[in-house]
């Protein structure tokens, strides 16, 4: 069989995303309605023109938009992970980084808001610089997006120290899973002793989208370009490493500090997506899963479409959060994490089915 | 006659004009005499205890009964989900009062205490419960201290000028966001005092919107708590509502957040604080724009 070209499925995640942006566009919590109509033609109807001006440049565009990229940052750092750890389940989730960089949040939260919940004092309206989960403050997506990138580096650190490496799979995983748990476990600890912060972290925890501004929007924008970038400069390293490391020495590669290099990669992606989203489970795993059962191709390739593949997946996904329920909202990691696990298992099983292993 | 057939009675062994309760749950407790040690693990009930006069029988609450300021002083078992087993027997109340929502009501009983889940909803739920529990506490003037709180929310409705009745208000109890619907208790006190609320009574009491909703019906007045209420005017396309942009906000303090949550005897003064909000912010501004 010949494989699709790589290109072809570029344009083709390209455009998958933009049809899914105007429809993301035009669903909210009156369920699906066109809102392009309006927009496109201001004279039928000012007044309905400026309503939808509003909703969708202030809050439909940017959540968005600002879904795409979280998206595209988790199947990036998805594919980074496994190509890293030469392991087809590792993921932001099971290394742990996701529950580090939920607990750099929960910590920097807790310090910043304290008692208070507020820096600068006073009430809201006094422009005080207001520290919560949800704010758009530049400097607040900043500093939770600092925190988190320590705590992914940390989680990572942690998993690699406790599983000597990365040389031996299940030991690697298992290092993965018990950080995550203790991780998260300090996470409810921290809330427990911030009450304070305790309900918007909740709905933090879970994943969504609802809050998703322009300052969180460009921030991850910003950061998936350089993180593409880095990855891409570094995906030889990959390449090299997918043949051993003795190989990928005897290339001439220098692995160790490029190694180094990617786990801040993997860490900056998944702290940036975690700052501004919250938890959101499966789309860095199932993404390179899903690239590498359409095509076989190099690591830079593969995390390129992985990337594609994620914002896409999470994009879909926020938009159906929103019209299931409407005006309610479905949290959108629950969802990611229902049809994700749903998507593995299916994987797994045609995988069994077909070669008698897994995939 | 009738004490030589009471103590003929007691002699038998037979219960003298036992107190009986059905609970929530539907299950029938009894008492020989009124309890005299009470635990409380629900903010609502301590404070109906209270204001029934029997706050002294109170030897132990949960972490959030802090009204009246008499309870913080004593013993803490715990939250209304996960309470200190140990710590509650080690108390040996009479009867233990709970959500029915806690699980902790089997084991309680299990270990042979008395337990009253009781669980108040709305306004008709806090007077249920109120004369629940002035009958197994033996007040005599329940219904008295029920009519001056149901006065005291009439009072507060009334007190409000015309001008008010109509105004749109989005009431967020957590910034999931969380609302309070007209089907929530909050929405009952704000019906009460003739608003109208932005989240109908079909999405459930407290459903999680899409911002964007609160954002299209664009409320006249915004009732929030301290603790939610951070990061409110830098929250995604809120800027361009009129309620922010008009500073038509009302910020509640912690203690007043907590009086206007609670499903108990203090709702005539959550009418109060909701009334002030409604008159310092809703009537001279919305005056000029309301046909």
């Amino acid at each position: 069989m010949k494989q699709p070209r790589v290109a072809w499925l570029v344009l083709l995640g390209v455009l998958l995303a933009l049809s899914l942006a105007a429809l993301g566009i035009c669903v909210g919590s009156a369920g699906f309605e066109n809102l392009l109509q309006p927009l496109l033609n201001p004279a039928l109807d000012p007044e309905q023109t400026a309503m939808a001006q509003q909703i969708v440049w202030e809050i439909r565009l940017p959540r968005t938009l600002g879904a795409w990229a979280a998206g595209a940052l988790l199947g990036l750092a998805g594919a980074v992970a496994q190509g890293l750890f030469r392991n087809p389940l590792a993921d932001p989730y099971l290394l742990g980084s996701a529950s580090g960089a939920a607990l750099g949040v929960a910590l920097a939260l807790a310090a910043l808001g304290g008692a208070a919940g507020m820096l600068g004092g006073g009430n809201m309206m006094n422009s005080g610089v207001a520290v919560s989960v949800f704010s758009s403050s530049v400097w607040v997506r900043l500093g939770l997006t600092g925190a988190a990138f320590f705590g992914a580096v940390f989680a990572v650190l942690l998993t690699l120290v406790l599983s000597r490496g990365v040389g031996h799979t299940l030991r690697l995983l298992l290092a993965g899973v018990v950080v995550g748990v203790v991780l998260g476990a300090l996470t409810q600890l921290v809330l427990l002793f911030s009450p304070d912060s305790l309900q918007a972290m909740q709905a933090f925890m879970l994943g969504s989208t609802a809050f998703v501004g322009w300052t969180s929007c460009v921030l991850m924008a910003g950061v998936w370009c350089l993180c593409v970038l880095a990855a891409w400069l570094l995906a030889r390293v990959l390449d090299g490493l997918s043949l051993g490391d003795a190989t990928a020495i005897s290339l001439g590669l220098p692995v160790a500090p490029m190694r180094a290099a990617l786990v801040a990669v993997l860490a900056l992606a998944t702290g940036t997506a975690v700052a501004q989203t919250g938890l959101i489970a499966f789309v860095g795993l199932a993404a390179p899963h899903l690239v590498r059962s359409i095509v076989k191709t190099t690591h830079g390739h593969l995390m390129l479409l992985s990337s594609l593949v994620g914002g896409v997946l999470l994009m879909a996904a926020d938009t159906l959060a929103r019209s299931l329920i409407a005006p309610q909202e479905l949290p959108v990691g629950v969802l990611t994490a229902v049809l994700g696990g749903g998507y593995l298992l299916w994987l797994m099983h045609r995988g069994t089915a077909r070669t008698g292993s897994p995939a | 006659m009738k004490r030589l057939l009471g103590g003929l009675l007691l002699a038998l062994g037979l219960p003298v004009a036992a107190l009986q309760i059905t609970d929530d749950r539907g299950v029938l407790v009894t008492w020989a005499q009124p309890p005299q040690r009470i635990v409380s693990l629900l903010p609502s009930l301590s404070e109906t205890v209270c204001e029934l006069g029997r706050c002294q029988h109170i030897v132990g609450v949960d972490r959030y009964s802090n009204y009246p300021a008499s309870l913080r002083k004593l013993p803490q078992l715990g939250g209304g989900l996960d309470p200190n087993i140990e710590l509650i027997v080690a108390l040996k109340p009479d009867v233990v009062l709970m959500a029915k929502s806690s699980r902790a009501g089997d084991r309680l009983e299990a270990l042979g205490l008395k337990v009253v889940a009781l669980e108040p909803k709305s306004h008709k739920d806090v007077q249920r419960v109120m004369f629940k529990l002035g009958q197994l506490l033996e007040v005599p003037d329940t219904a008295r201290i029920w009519r001056a709180i149901d006065a005291g929310v009439s009072a507060a409705a009334q007190s409000l000028p015309a001008s008010v009745r109509g105004v749109k208000v989005y009431f967020e109890v957590n910034p999931g966001p969380y609302a309070a619907s007209e089907s929530s208790f909050i929405g009952e006190t704000l019906a009460r005092l003739g608003v109208q609320n932005i989240v109908p009574a079909r999405l459930g009491p407290f459903p999680k919107l899409n911002p964007e909703y609160i954002v299209r019906a664009n409320p006249d007045l915004i009732m929030i708590g301290q603790r939610s209420a951070d990061g409110l005017m830098s929250r995604p396309g809120w800027q361009g509502m009129r309620a922010l942009r008009e500073q038509r906000v009302c910020i509640f303090p912690a203690e007043e957040a907590d009086v206007l949550v609670r499903p108990g005897p203090r709702m005539a003064e959550a009418a109060r604080l909701m009334a002030r909000c409604l008159e310092a912010k809703a009537t001279r501004a919305l005056a000029g724009d309301r046909p």
